[in-house]
């Protein structure tokens, strides 16, 4: 291991928030930004953090989602000693086959494969959210503060707070306390989900979990709760730059939207932080002779014949001539075709919108999201 | 292992284009914004499950070599199959001698040691697709010694020069084929690919290089064909074809894509063309941008002009800057306000000073690699 961290990441949950979208799909698999996939963010960031073991927790509708990460070289995962693993729940000759029970109980499930790489640190991550870390920057920080367990954290507005694990922390930045969704929050220091683990330590703490009865398994509500009780030093670690959890369709339109500003802070086009997918073999994209961009972000295989307004095309998807679409997502494989309108919406994966079909609206408060042929 | 076919992909070497061949051979020439030439043959080979494929790289491999690596994007198996990057000598007194039979011959015991029945010959110079694993079941079927491909063409007149034509009788039995100079308009463009039992084609390699140190392969299966000793037969591709001969013809073949139609007749869904990707993110038009008829690739930053062209990857073209029948490579950038019109625009290069790069689309224009005008 490049730097004695390795890294597994939580992938298993639906994201039901995010409606037909992730019907057949766990929302790390839901697409992103015109050629991504969201767990592309995480993987990516673990590495360009040169982190070479990671493994990828999954349990709902996870059939698309694993095959996705096995396919460990689309994000460089593959030299020696490294590799995406796909960890789903399993039957054990001590343990009938269980599903996960919380997200710590994920990792407690997995302390044999976890103990196989020997790891110094674990860092656990969200298969759910975007944004760019050099994780290896969070270690040395943990490092330095000899802190045995050390939590990303990011300020969120004050009012806003109520909606986030929020940790209380003393000058220094350490944490202590935790409170999930406080009603009167005392900070405004929201985790991200990421946490950095001295391996040994939480090691010790999951084995406890796992057979306390009165546990939920969650890191949040009871391995957090657990440093704490034992005195353990906690700290914070500051994140400053894009962060978003896709947790709606209304935050998943406009998390594509923030594309369209050529300054905006997640940078996608920094080469010295790529964020890596699995490539599709499709023509570039073709702008037609009638064709009206403006303000549009695309990529590879999109075909556009009509008028396209502050929009993001992803892979394949297609507008016909004299279609329009103005503030709206098109997903992979999404068809507009003649006349038809869109307007404020996000279309799902290969739906199609039909001749001269009008969907959405400049004025509606939400956006549409078009699951379905119209 | 034994593997049914071999596949040769051959670099082309009596190819000239003007400018761009200073920095990489015609198969390492990048082909409609995010391909390179190499990709076609490749793509063609791995789609018809010939995995086993020898290429021969010609002059200045680098950008080649880098490109292909193991093959991996152009889904070979890594371990049933292999991809070989194979070189020759290069610094011949005279040009005369630089055959596709001397860089066989150079490389004889590489192409004994495979154990495959037959070889697929395919250039590196010519783009289109097509399925080499059905054309060797025809070529089995037909009993014949030697299989051909040709694209039936209405202004070999005027293009295609110097490329090589076949002759054929009613039952497309091959009476030799000879270098197209011109003249008549309806010719049938050999497109350089054959296919033949192996121990036919390293015979044949032997005998070329005994009658005459000048010959290529095709001098010696015109021989054959001319004295009827083989039974040569040719097969008429359709779809999209070009053969980059020239400066001209890349321009050309690269602009004639920007029809969508014509487009698709060289990619579908079915037949994938892989390339190494760079992982470069989507393109971004800003407000104000005009874009028609074009094909644009990923990672570029379009807030201009752009007519009837082909970008390749992180280009930028600042707004005011006007852009028309024009083949951008990647990472090039096209300060405000600039024209250009008619140009092959090279890796790397800036137009930053320059307000206009007109040519006539007859005699298009090549801004260099990595300059700065």
């Amino acid at each position: 291991m490049q730097n004695s961290m390795l890294a597994m990441i939580l992938a298993g949950g639906r994201g039901s928030r995010l409606k037909d979208l992730t019907n057949k799909v766990a929302k790390p698999a839901v697409s992103y930004g015109g050629k991504y996939r969201i767990v592309d963010f995480p993987l990516s960031n673990c590495a360009n953090s040169g982190i070479d073991v990671v493994g990828v927790l999954t349990q709902y509708e996870s059939v698309e989602l694993n095959s996705y990460v096995a396919q460990s070289g689309n994000w460089g995962l593959d030299s020696r000693d490294s590799g995406v693993y796909v960890l789903t729940p399993r039957e054990k000759a001590d343990a009938d086959l269980d599903v996960y029970r919380g997200t710590a109980d994920a990792i407690s499930q997995n302390i044999d494969f976890i103990d196989k790489y020997d790891p110094e640190y674990l860092l656990v991550l969200s298969g759910d959210h975007i944004y760019k870390m050099n994780y290896d920057k969070m270690l040395d920080y943990h490092k330095a503060k000899g802190a045995d367990a050390t939590i990303a954290v990011r300020e969120v507005p004050w009012k806003e707070a109520p909606r986030f694990g929020i940790m209380n922390t003393d000058e220094d930045l350490n944490i202590v306390e935790f409170e999930e969704k406080p009603k009167q929050p005392k900070s405004n220091l929201a985790s991200m989900g990421i946490y950095m683990f001295t391996w040994k330590k939480l090691r010790a703490i999951l084995v406890e979990d796992m057979v306390n009865p009165d546990s939920s398994h969650d890191f949040g509500n009871d391995v957090i709760p657990a440093y704490l009780a034992q005195g353990d030093k906690l700290v914070a670690y500051r994140f400053s730059g894009y962060w978003k959890d896709v947790g709606t369709i209304d935050s998943l339109w406009e998390a594509n939207m923030d594309l369209l500003d050529k300054k905006n802070e997640l940078d996608l086009g920094d080469t010295t932080w790529k964020i890596y997918t699995d490539d599709a073999p499709a023509l570039p994209q073709y702008i037609g002779p009638d064709a009206c961009v403006s303000n549009a972000y695309i990529t590879q295989g999109v075909e556009v014949e009509g008028e396209v307004t502050n929009s993001v095309l992803f892979t394949n998807s297609k507008v016909a001539a004299g279609a329009k679409i103005i503030d709206t997502v098109l997903m992979p494989g999404a068809v507009v075709e003649e006349g038809a309108v869109v307007t404020r919406a996000l279309v799902a994966d290969g739906v199609k919108i039909g001749k001269n079909a009008v969907v959405g609206s400049a004025d509606s408060d939400e956006i549409v999201l078009v699951a379905k042929n119209v | 292992m034994a593997v049914k076919a071999l596949g040769i992909v051959t670099s082309g070497n009596r190819i000239k284009v003007e400018g761009m061949q200073e920095f990489r051979p015609v198969s390492a020439f990048t082909f409609v914004g995010r391909y390179r030439m190499i990709d076609f043959p490749m793509s063609n080979l791995s789609n018809s499950n010939i995995e086993t494929i020898q290429i021969f790289a010609g002059e200045n491999p680098r950008s080649l070599a880098e490109h292909v690596g193991t093959g991996r994007h152009y889904g070979i198996n890594s371990k049933r199959g292999k991809v070989s990057l194979l070189f020759s000598d290069q610094e011949e007194v005279n040009e005369i001698y630089n055959t596709d039979i001397a860089s066989f011959l150079f490389n004889e015991s590489v192409i004994e040691r495979v154990k495959a029945d037959y070889v697929v010959i395919v250039p590196s110079y010519m783009v289109f697709a097509q399925n080499y694993a059905t054309l060797l079941d025809e070529h089995i079927a037909s009993g014949a010694d030697i299989t051909l491909l040709y694209h039936k063409v209405s202004n070999a007149d005027v293009a295609y020069l110097n490329t090589e034509a076949l002759k054929l009788d009613d039952e497309k039995t091959v009476l030799g084929i000879e270098t197209n100079i011109g003249g008549k308009k309806t010719k049938n463009i050999f497109m350089n690919s054959y296919i033949m039992k192996k121990d036919l084609f390293l015979q044949l390699v032997h005998e070329a290089k005994k009658k005459s140190s000048m010959y290529n392969l095709f001098n010696i299966v015109n021989d054959k064909a001319a004295s009827e000793e083989l039974t040569i037969k040719g097969v008429q591709h359709e779809g999209f074809f070009a053969a980059i001969t020239d400066f001209k013809s890349y321009f050309d073949a690269n602009l004639t894509l920007t029809d969508i139609k014509t487009a698709s007749s060289l990619f579908n869904n079915k037949w994938p063309i892989y390339t190494r990707t760079n992982d470069a993110c989507p393109t971004q038009y800003v407000e104000g941008a005009s874009v028609k008829k074009s094909l644009i690739s990923n990672g570029s930053l379009i807030a201009g002009t752009v007519e009837n062209c082909i970008i390749g990857r992180g280009v930028v073209i600042e707004e005011g800057a006007v852009v028309k029948n024009s083949v951008i490579c990647s990472e090039v950038f096209i300060a405000k306000d600039t024209v250009i019109e008619n140009q092959v625009v090279d890796k790397y290069a800036k137009i930053l000073h320059a307000s206009e790069i007109i040519a006539k689309p007859e005699n298009p224009g090549y801004v260099k690699r990595m300059d700065t005008l």
